[in-house]
Order: structure tokens, then C-alpha cells, then sequence
């Protein structure tokens, strides 16, 4: 084993301990400390994937002395470090466009404490993708719930004590579904680790014994983790939490963080219980039609907004939908748009909740879309990377958001007749309603402002922020352009999967 | 003369036409700025008049909206408030009802469907367990087989438990912590907790602080015993901890904050938090690094039963027990009033 093999050990355990070292930093250098670590675990992922991409299969990595099922494993393959590696670049972005406005959300006195959520966070996340056993799973869901919440609460006002609280309480039902669904895994097979948990699932089907406790099993962890995702029916919580809380978390929460249990979902319909058994269990057509209604109800519930935050809040749920229909197709095609789907929202909303942050400040703090008028002319790089990234949202050609549902698109031609017209239709009209929010926005922001109005004098933006907002602009467009090899990367990856 | 509606403003069509437009409320903006058309040029004016003007009229703009928001859902709000409010309120616990029934029952049926528990030939029965029981002792050297099992087999999830107690006494202290200022003078806020928890703290209350005197050494000595005795008896850092704690917070209630402030302050969780969590952090680094990797870490086991055995797991409980602590005295001080 090389040391390259190492990399994604290092990448976790940096993260812990940045974490515990940020504890007694003071905030100037917990700052540069969460920043650096960022760009290692960028480097480090970067470094996997080229790795992964040499090796023929993925590899196990044995976290201590003891072989895994009985000690802690974590597997590395194409698409883990592929997913780490575009996670952590938009992190890197969001902290690099992001940290300076923070002292106006955060006191000084806990900016050391926000960091120490990042850096934590981002630890689970990459547990969360590497992990090979349910139960450190579950530990790290643990932590990052607790890490999302406190992203959202630095921000101490009475709007953001509710959405918070009302985050924290879906959240915590939700970590209780998923330990629930665990413990009762374990208790009809066995076993904790990924590869024995899917041999003894495939027992369990094809004996019988145990079936219905199965079906539970399935059910309260797709629930669970589709409620921390915001899949439609249970999005209650994300339009308050992302509109109230400061935008760079708002950023990484809906980003980053409802990636990774997407992620981990998709894991656990591959690995633990296999996808045939997923079929028959129907759970993927519940997660089809949830996102196709949340296609729909997300952007039309975005369209009766009028604060701008609130807007790009809900067009999350609506683009969560678009993930969870490529995942409830239950075909490779579909699992690998809904992976696509993810990175390209993944880069375009953290750039949407930053650059919204950029026009609202400066226009006096209001939200309002009459109050915005102009204020494409007042921040032109935030003007330019709004629109964009908006496009990308619409999907307008050049950007990820329409490579996605292009693919998205042909995956659904193989399926049945039923199927396959629906999502055709959905994303056609849900095109359309994004089109009507979004480009009204953009609109809005470069229409004439009123003239009795005078806009507070900008404040000075630093020259890194605009450059970090255009390289993840570039990044968006690079998914619309070069999306070929990262598709290929991703299907060889689900292949690797498996 | 035609007819018009009275609100014909208001129909769907209208509105869309006019928000696609001009945006929602265009048509307040040009009734008010028809009402505000200057008669004359106006006279000079202080700029710094000018802006304060200015920022009063976006304010003004941003009230009015809100306002008007309201009146458009009055008619649904006033009837939310009194007929609607009983009948939504009564649905809704209804549907709870019915939902979190559906569930219990779909969950018990589950229960009955699960294998019998402790039954010999449960699936859990397998050679994982078997091995944790048969040679737990000889790989990691602790007569405790779930401390071996707990901070040596699966010693990666109990770093990440320590690592939620941390995050979460983190956690905690961004919501409830009370800051000096800036200048480091105690605030409004600060000095307002510091007053009201006089009514909690009681003054001097000698039969408290006997029963302290008696039991915060005991209660801190068994704690100790707990810790260092994890990898030989039951017990271990998260249990070892509760107990320490609770013999802190004892004292912490027989004699205020200001005496036991001597020895527990911010700065002491910072460090002994960090500490510990850093020592787990590099000692399993080290530990899972030399695993993977097929080195030999050259860490004795020792024999087992002998205080000193069981490689890194005395360590490791020792950090665990520092950080279960620190974590449950700050959430206390944190609950109380704010700070420590």
C-alpha cells in the first residue's frame, strides 16, 4: 500500500483534529487554519482521484489493526473521491467568498466556534463518502447534524432561533429514523459492515425470513435520510433555515451538506441492500414521484416569493427533486444524472446563496425584489455571477444545470411509457417555472432602480472574493462544456461501486 | 358606462400583466411617486440631510411593504385567529394522532416480526461476536471486553462519539454564551444572568456545602476509579466521566461559581478539551496508520488485569472521560446562566 493509498485517512483525520485545534485558536487564525485545511483536503481528494483512476476496482482501508468486520473500514473508489473532490473545491470556494462577511453574522468571540463547525462538517462529509460501515455512518451523521444547526444559529436573531430550532427538531427525527432502521438491520442480520450486511440481506430475500422487518428497515432509512435532504414532502424546514441563516452556511448546507446524505443513500441502495431488492421494495418509485413533485412545487412555491433569499431557498427543493428522480428511476443512467445533478447544483447554489448575499448588501439589506432593482450595476461581478448561475439553475446550455437534465433526460428514454412521459413533461414544465423565477430575477437586478431612492455607498469587496466567485462561475460552465469526462468518471465509478 | 369591478386591480390577470411588467408593486411605487411629484426645484438640502432622507424613505418602503403583505393576508389571518384556529388546531392533532398511531402500530408489528432477543440463534450470534469473545483479550489486552471492543476494534466510532460530546458542548456555547464586550467590560446582558442567578445559588446553604465537602471527593475519587479501571471492570471514560462531573457540579452548587471558578474556567474546557481530543486524535492516528499500513506500532499490551495493560486503551479512556466531563460540567454552567 502506497502512501497515496493513505490519502483519504489523512484527509479525515485532518479534519478532526483541525477541529479540536480551532478550539483554542483565536479567530484571525482559526480562520486561515479552516482555509487551509479546505485547500489540503482539495489537494489530498484531487490526489485520490487521479489515484483511483489508475486502479481497476476500489480499495478497502483498514482504520486500525483489526480486519473489518470487526474492526472499522473505510472503502475509496472513483466516485467517493470524484464526490470528495468536488465537495471540497466548492467548500474552498464558499470559505475563500464567503469568510469575510461572516463578523457581520458572527461575534468575534465565536467566529472560532463557526470554524470549528466547518471543519467538523466537512470531516463528516468525507466520512460519510468514504465510510464503508453503517454505524460510523451513523456517528457522523450525528456529528453533522449537530454542525448544521449551530452553521445556521451563529446568525442570533429571532427569525433564525425558529428556523433553527425547527431544523434541529425534523433533523434529530430524522437521525432517529436512521438509528432506528440500523439497529433493526443489525438485528436481522448481523452485521454493521457494507459487503456481509448485503450477503445477509440477499438471504433474507431469498428465504424470506425477516422480509417485512426489511421493508421497515428500507423505508425508515430512506425517510430518514430523505427528510435531511429536503426531499418535497418533508422540505418544511429548508426554506427558513436557508433564508435566515448566514448566507455562506446557508451555502454549504444546501451545497455540501445535503449531498453527502444523498450520497449516502445511494450507498446504501447499492452496497447494503442492492438495487434489485431496492426495486422490488418499491421505495424508488416513492422517491420518484416525491421528486417529481418536488420539481414542480418547489419552483412554484419559489415563484410566490417575494425575498429573494427565500426564492433561491425554495428553487433548492425544487433541484433536490431533480436528484431524487434520477435516483428513483433505479437505472444506472439515472443514478448517474441524479451524481451529476448533484455536483453541478453543488456549484451553482453555493455561487447563488453568495451572490444573492452580494446584490442584498447592496441594496440597503432589503430582500425585496423592487428593492434589488439595479443592483446588477451596483456589484457587477455579483450581477454576472448571479445570472449565470442562475442559468445553470434553468438550465440554459453552456452550464451544468443543463448537461444534468440532458442526462437526466436520456435516462429516462429507456424506461416504460408512463414513466418516461412524466419525466419528460416534469422537466419541461419544471424548466419552464424555473425560467420564470429565475430570469425575473435576473431581470429585476438590472432594471432601472427608482430614483428617489439613494443605495448605501458599496462597501469595499476584496479582490480574492470576486476572483474565487468567477473560478467557481468557471467551474459551472466547465460542468456545461467538459461534462464528458466527469460523466465517464462517474459511471466507471458506479460500475467500481457496487 | 361600463361596469368595472371594484378590485379589478387585483384580478389574476392583472396582477400577472403587471408583474411581468413591472414587478410586484408597481403600481403603489407610481401612485406614490405621483404624489410626490416635486413642485418646484427643490432648495438646497445637506447632503448628510439628503441621505438620512434617503435611508428613512428605503426604510419607509420596506415597512410599507411588509404592511401591505399583512393586509393581503388579513381576511386568512383574522379567520385563523378565531374559527380556523380551533378547527386547524383540532385537525392537526388529529392527523398527529392518527399518524404517530399508524406508525406505533406498523412498529410493533415490525417488533413482533424480529428475532427473538437473546435467543441462541439470532443472526446478531456470529463470528464477529465470537471473535470479540474469544480472543477480544488477547488481541487488546483488556479484561473489559467492551472497552477492547469500544476503544480498540472499533476505537474509529468512539473518536467520532467524543467527537459529538465535543461538537455539541461547542454547540451549546455559541447559542447560550454571554461575551464580555468588545472591550472586555462585562455587558448588560452579562451582569442582568449574574443577578438573576443569585436567586438560583443558594447562599451559603450549610447543609449543602457539608453534604459537598463530604461528597465532591468521593464522587471525584470513584470517577477517577471508573476511568482508570475501564479496560479492567465495567465502567470506562464515558461513565468515569458522568460521575467526575457530577462531583464538579455539586461543588459548582454548594459554593457558587466565583470558588469554583478557581479551578474550572473557560480557558481550563478550551485546553483540557483540546487536550484530550487531540491526544485521541493523534494517538489512533498513529494507531490506525501503522493498521492499514502493516507496520507494528510497537505498543505493549502488557498483562492482562495489571493496571498498566491493554495498550492505548487506558489512555484513550482517560481522554474520554476528560472530554464526557468537561463537556456535561460547561453545559451546566452554559444552562445556568451563561457562562462559566
Amino acid at each position: 500500500m502506497s502512501l497515496a493509498h493513505n490519502f483519504p485517512f489523512f484527509t479525515i483525520l485532518l479534519c478532526l483534529l483541525a477541529g479540536v485545534v480551532t478550539s483554542v485558536l483565536k479567530p484571525r487564525a482559526a480562520k486561515y487554519l479552516t482555509l487551509l485545511v479546505s485547500l489540503v483536503v482539495l489537494g489530498l481528494s484531487a490526489a485520490t482521484l487521479v489515484l483511483t483512476l489508475r486502479l481497476e476496482s476500489s480499495y478497502s482501508f483498514m482504520m486500525g489493526h483489526f480486519p473489518a468486520p470487526w474492526g472499522n473500514e473505510i472503502r475509496i473508489g472513483r466516485l467517493e473521491a470524484l464526490m470528495a473532490t468536488g465537495f471540497s473545491a466548492v467548500l474552498f470556494i464558499t470559505l475563500v467568498a464567503g469568510l469575510y462577511h461572516m463578523p457581520m453574522f458572527v461575534s468575534q468571540k465565536k467566529f472560532s466556534l463557526y470554524c470549528i463547525m466547518v471543519d467538523l462538517a466537512l470531516a463528516s462529509v468525507l466520512v460519510m463518502l468514504y465510510t464503508n460501515d453503517l454505524f460510523t455512518a451513523y456517528v457522523f451523521i450525528e456529528i453533522i447534524t449537530i454542525a448544521s444547526c449551530a452553521l445556521v444559529i451563529v446568525r442570533q436573531n429571532g427569525h433564525t432561533l425558529v428556523a433553527a430550532t425547527r431544523y434541529l427538531i425534523m433533523n434529530l427525527l430524522a437521525s432517529g429514523l436512521v438509528l432506528l432502521g440500523i439497529a433493526m438491520l443489525y438485528g436481522i442480520t448481523g452485521h454493521l459492515l457494507m459487503e456481509p450486511l448485503q450477503e445477509a440481506v440477499r438471504e433474507i430475500y431469498q428465504t424470506g425470513n425477516y422480509a417485512q422487518p426489511l421493508t421497515v428497515v428500507i423505508a425508515l432509512i430512506t425517510v430518514g435520510l430523505a427528510i435531511k435532504s429536503a426531499l418535497f414532502p418533508f422540505h418544511a424546514w429548508a426554506p427558513d433555515t436557508y433564508a435566515f441563516g448566514p448566507p455562506m452556511s446557508s451555502a454549504i448546507l444546501s451545497g455540501i451538506i445535503s449531498k453527502a446524505y444523498i450520497f449516502l443513500l445511494i450507498k446504501f441502495f447499492y452496497r447494503v441492500i442492492g438495487f434489485d431488492i431496492i426495486r422490488q421494495s418499491h421505495i424508488d418509485d416513492f422517491l420518484f414521484y416525491c421528486g417529481v413533485a418536488g420539481m414542480i412545487m418547489g419552483s412554484v412555491m419559489a415563484i410566490s416569493q417575494r425575498d429573494i433569499r427565500r426564492m433561491v431557498a425554495y428553487s433548492s427543493v425544487a433541484q433536490i427533486g431533480y436528484v431524487y428522480m434520477g435516483l428513483g428511476m433505479a437505472s444506472m443512467a439515472g443514478v448517474a444524472a441524479a451524481l451529476f445533478q448533484m455536483l453541478a447544483h453543488a456549484a451553482a447554489k453555493s455561487l447563488l446563496f453568495l451572490s444573492t448575499h452580494e446584490l442584498v448588501s447592496v441594496s440597503g439589506n432589503h430582500k425585496r425584489f423592487h428593492s434589488l432593482h439595479g443592483a446588477g450595476y451596483r456589484n457587477v461581478a455579483a450581477g454576472i455571477v448571479f445570472t449565470v448561475s442562475a442559468m445553470s439553475m434553468v438550465g440554459i446550455p453552456f452550464t451544468g444545470g443543463f448537461i444534468a437534465k440532458l442526462y437526466l433526460a436520456s435516462a429516462a428514454i429507456p424506461l416504460g411509457g408512463g414513466m418516461r412521459v412524466l419525466v419528460l413533461v416534469a422537466l419541461a414544465v419544471s424548466t419552464l417555472l424555473n425560467a420564470v423565477y429565475f430570469l425575473h430575477t435576473v431581470v429585476s437586478i438590472y432594471r432601472r432602480p427608482a430614483e428617489d431612492v439613494l443605495y448605501p455607498p458599496a462597501h469595499h469587496i476584496p479582490r480574492y472574493v470576486v476572483a474565487a466567485l468567477f473560478v467557481s462561475m468557471l467551474m459551472t460552465v466547465y460542468l456545461g462544456i467538459g461534462s464528458g469526462p466527469i460523466m465517464r468518471v462517474i459511471e466507471s465509478g458506479l460500475k467500481m461501486f457496487a | 358606462m361600463s361596469k368595472r369591478r371594484s378590485d379589478w386591480q387585483n384580478r389574476p390577470q392583472e396582477r400577472f400583466v403587471r408583474w411581468m411588467r413591472e414587478g410586484y408593486l408597481a403600481l403603489d411605487e407610481a401612485i406614490e411617486d405621483s404624489v410626490l411629484q416635486p413642485g418646484e426645484a427643490p432648495p438646497e438640502v445637506d447632503p448628510e440631510l439628503a441621505a438620512q432622507h434617503q435611508e428613512a424613505a428605503l426604510q419607509h418602503r420596506h415597512d410599507r411593504d411588509l404592511a401591505l403583505d399583512r393586509l393581503a393576508q388579513y381576511d386568512l389571518y383574522a379567520w385563523t385567529l378565531t374559527k380556523g384556529r380551533r378547527l386547524i388546531g383540532r385537525l392537526h392533532v388529529l392527523l398527529s394522532l392518527l399518524l404517530g398511531g399508524m406508525i406505533i402500530f406498523f412498529l410493533l408489528g415490525t417488533v413482533a416480526h424480529m428475532p427473538r432477543f437473546g435467543a441462541a440463534d439470532v443472526p446478531a450470534n456470529n463470528e464477529v461476536i465470537t471473535r470479540y469473545i474469544e480472543q477480544g483479550l488477547a488481541e487488546t489486552g483488556a479484561t473489559n471486553m467492551v472497552a477492547g471492543m469500544i476503544l480498540d476494534y472499533r476505537a474509529f466510532d468512539t473518536l467520532g462519539e467524543s467527537t459529538v460530546l465535543f461538537i455539541a458542548a461547542c454547540a451549546v456555547l455559541i447559542l447560550l454564551r454571554i461575551d464580555l464586550d468588545d472591550k472586555g467590560q462585562p455587558t448588560q446582558q452579562l451582569i442582568a444572568e449574574e443577578s438573576d442567578d443569585r436567586h438560583y445559588e443558594p447562599k451559603n446553604d450549610r447543609i449543602l456545602q457539608g453534604t459537598a465537602i463530604l461528597l465532591t471527593p468521593i464522587l471525584l475519587l470513584f470517577g477517577l476509579y471508573v476511568i482508570l479501571n475501564g479496560h479492567l471492570s465495567p465502567g470506562g471514560g464515558f461513565s468515569g466521566g458522568a460521575i467526575v462531573s457530577s462531583g464538579l457540579i455539586l461543588y459548582l452548587n454548594a459554593f457558587g461559581f466565583k470558588k469554583a471558578g478557581r479551578f474550572f474556567s473557560y480557558k481550563t474546557f478550551q485546553w483540557v478539551s483540546f487536550g484530550a481530543l487531540g491526544f485521541y486524535g493523534v494517538a489512533k492516528a498513529y494507531s490506525f496508520y501503522c493498521g492499514a499500513n502493516g507496520l507494528e506500532s510497537h505498543i505493549p499490551l502488557g498483562t492482562p488485569g495489571a493496571i498498566l495493560s491493554g495498550g492505548l486503551i487506558m489512555p484513550l479512556n482517560i481522554a474520554v472521560g476528560l472530554v464526557v466531563a468537561c463537556t456535561m460540567y460547561i453545559f451546566y454552567a452554559l444552562f445556568r446562566k451563561g457562562g462559566l
